[in-house]
């Protein structure tokens, strides 16, 4: 097969990157393999698992089915784009703050999904999370702090 | 994953051309064709990417009908105020499918390409007799579905009449709940007279063959039926006639074939 590769411009975190990647690279091994940004995790690979979830102009996606072909000219924002001048996201704070994970390995996707849920107006209820953050899975089993976590964010970022 | 081209198309035109390149397949959402590319199930020589394309993502819906734009995402169109208002079952329907980020990405128009058991919202579109837009003009989607293997049109939108009210149905069976993956789906437009026989039927099944399909004879032994249990009956009896399940890791062809007449009547006598 010949190795054809692509020039593709992205805009990660608000820092501009210019690669050359085979057209069928994803988002997320380009964020892994090719920027050194392993925040974002490989879980399933298939779409199932949320664990390589990202923002995509603002919207929570699934880096794993996205070519990083597909994402140039839009705006894309990884787990390493979210503290501000060294201040965690609210999100992450309260990840900490309600221990929410054991092996931390599904975390970043969780906290990137639930930022975006929060911003959604999903998180409403206890219930409301657990639906709307049902594209998230934590083999661990860490949900009820996940829930807790992300009902703290959402009141903190209503009051 | 096999390597293949990639082509941006910056116009309708442009998208058509690229389309007819041989092993060429249109790219929007990706979480069916990605996935399946992963797995060497579908190996595109090159892919075009149409998610750049402007204008082919408006909703529009009023207390006629609505049309969708083919890059309308299913969120967007779940959580559309006009939708909601007007049709809240559209919003229910698509909101039974997978997960918050897999509806950010997946569109309508590549709904209508999902194979079974993927696809479900094609089958709500297949019971409203929905039309699907292409860049060649209007197609009925039951036309569309039955020649979207070779099919080179790009769609543009999909458009359905407003149903009666309380006429439309729709059942999603899958082992987790709501998200899991399709052990069947069924769409049901339903008319009934002032004594509760049905005028009119148009039943949809998902996974019942490799893409949507109507349950022509249930539809047939509904009219002048009543929805009770001995009412359905007849239809719940004819609910295989021509079909041919999908046999996957959820479900085998016979346990998909077993069910469906149970998961028939369930939807008719909610």
């Amino acid at each position: 097969m010949t190795k054809t590769t692509i020039p593709v411009h992205l805009d990660i975190n608000g820092r501009h990157h210019d690669l050359q990647l085979e057209p069928r690279v994803t988002l997320l091994d380009a964020l892994r393999d090719r920027l050194g940004l392993t925040g974002t995790k490989k879980g399933c690979d298939h779409g199932q698992c949320g664990a390589c979830t990202v923002h995509v102009d603002g919207e929570r996606v699934l880096a794993c089915l996205t070519l990083a072909a597909q994402a140039e000219g839009r705006t894309v924002t990884t787990i390493e784009g979210l503290a501000r001048e060294g201040e965690m996201h609210p999100v992450q704070a309260a990840f900490l703050e309600q221990d929410a994970f054991q092996c931390g390995y599904c975390t970043p996707g969780q906290i990137m999904s639930a930022v975006a849920c929060i911003r959604e107006g999903h998180a409403g209820s206890d219930d409301e999370i657990r639906e709307y953050m049902a594209g998230n899975l934590c083999r661990c089993g860490a949900y009820p702090h996940i829930v807790a976590a992300v009902r703290q964010a959402a009141l903190e970022a209503a009051s | 994953m096999r390597d293949f081209s990639y082509v941006r198309a910056n116009s309708l035109a442009a998208a058509r051309q690229a389309a007819a390149l041989p092993g060429a397949m249109l790219l929007a959402g990706g979480t069916t064709l990605i996935d399946l590319a992963k797995c060497g199930v579908a190996e595109p020589e090159t892919l075009v990417d149409i998610t750049h394309l402007k204008g082919l993502d408006r909703i529009e819906m009023n207390e006629r009908g609505a049309t969708i734009g083919a890059l309308a995402r299913m969120s967007r169109v779940a959580d559309h105020a006009d939708i909601k208002i007007h049709f809240p079952a559209v919003s229910e329907a698509l909101w039974q499918a997978a997960s918050a980020q897999i509806r950010n990405m997946a569109t309508i128009g590549g709904n209508l390409f999902a194979p079974a058991p993927y696809g479900d919202f094609a089958v709500a579109l297949l019971a409203l007799d929905a039309t699907v837009g292409t860049d060649d003009g209007q197609t009925p989607i039951e036309t569309f579905l039955a020649n979207r293997d070779g099919s080179r049109a790009v769609v543009t939108s999909v458009s359905f009449t407003l149903p009666k009210a309380d006429s439309f149905r729709f059942l999603k069976v899958s082992r987790v709940k709501p998200k899991g993956v399709s052990v069947l789906s069924i769409a049901a437009v339903l008319e009934l007279s002032s004594d509760g026989t049905v005028t009119s039927a148009r039943i949809a099944l998902g996974c019942m063959a490799d893409r949507p399909m109507r349950a022509r004879a249930a539809e047939k032994a509904l009219i002048g039926r009543t929805l009770t249990a001995d009412g359905i009956a007849p239809a719940l009896a004819a609910a295989g006639d021509g079909i041919s399940p999908i046999t996957d890791p959820i479900a085998s062809a016979w346990y998909r074939a077993e069910v469906l007449p149970v998961h028939l009547g369930r939807l008719l006598l909610a």
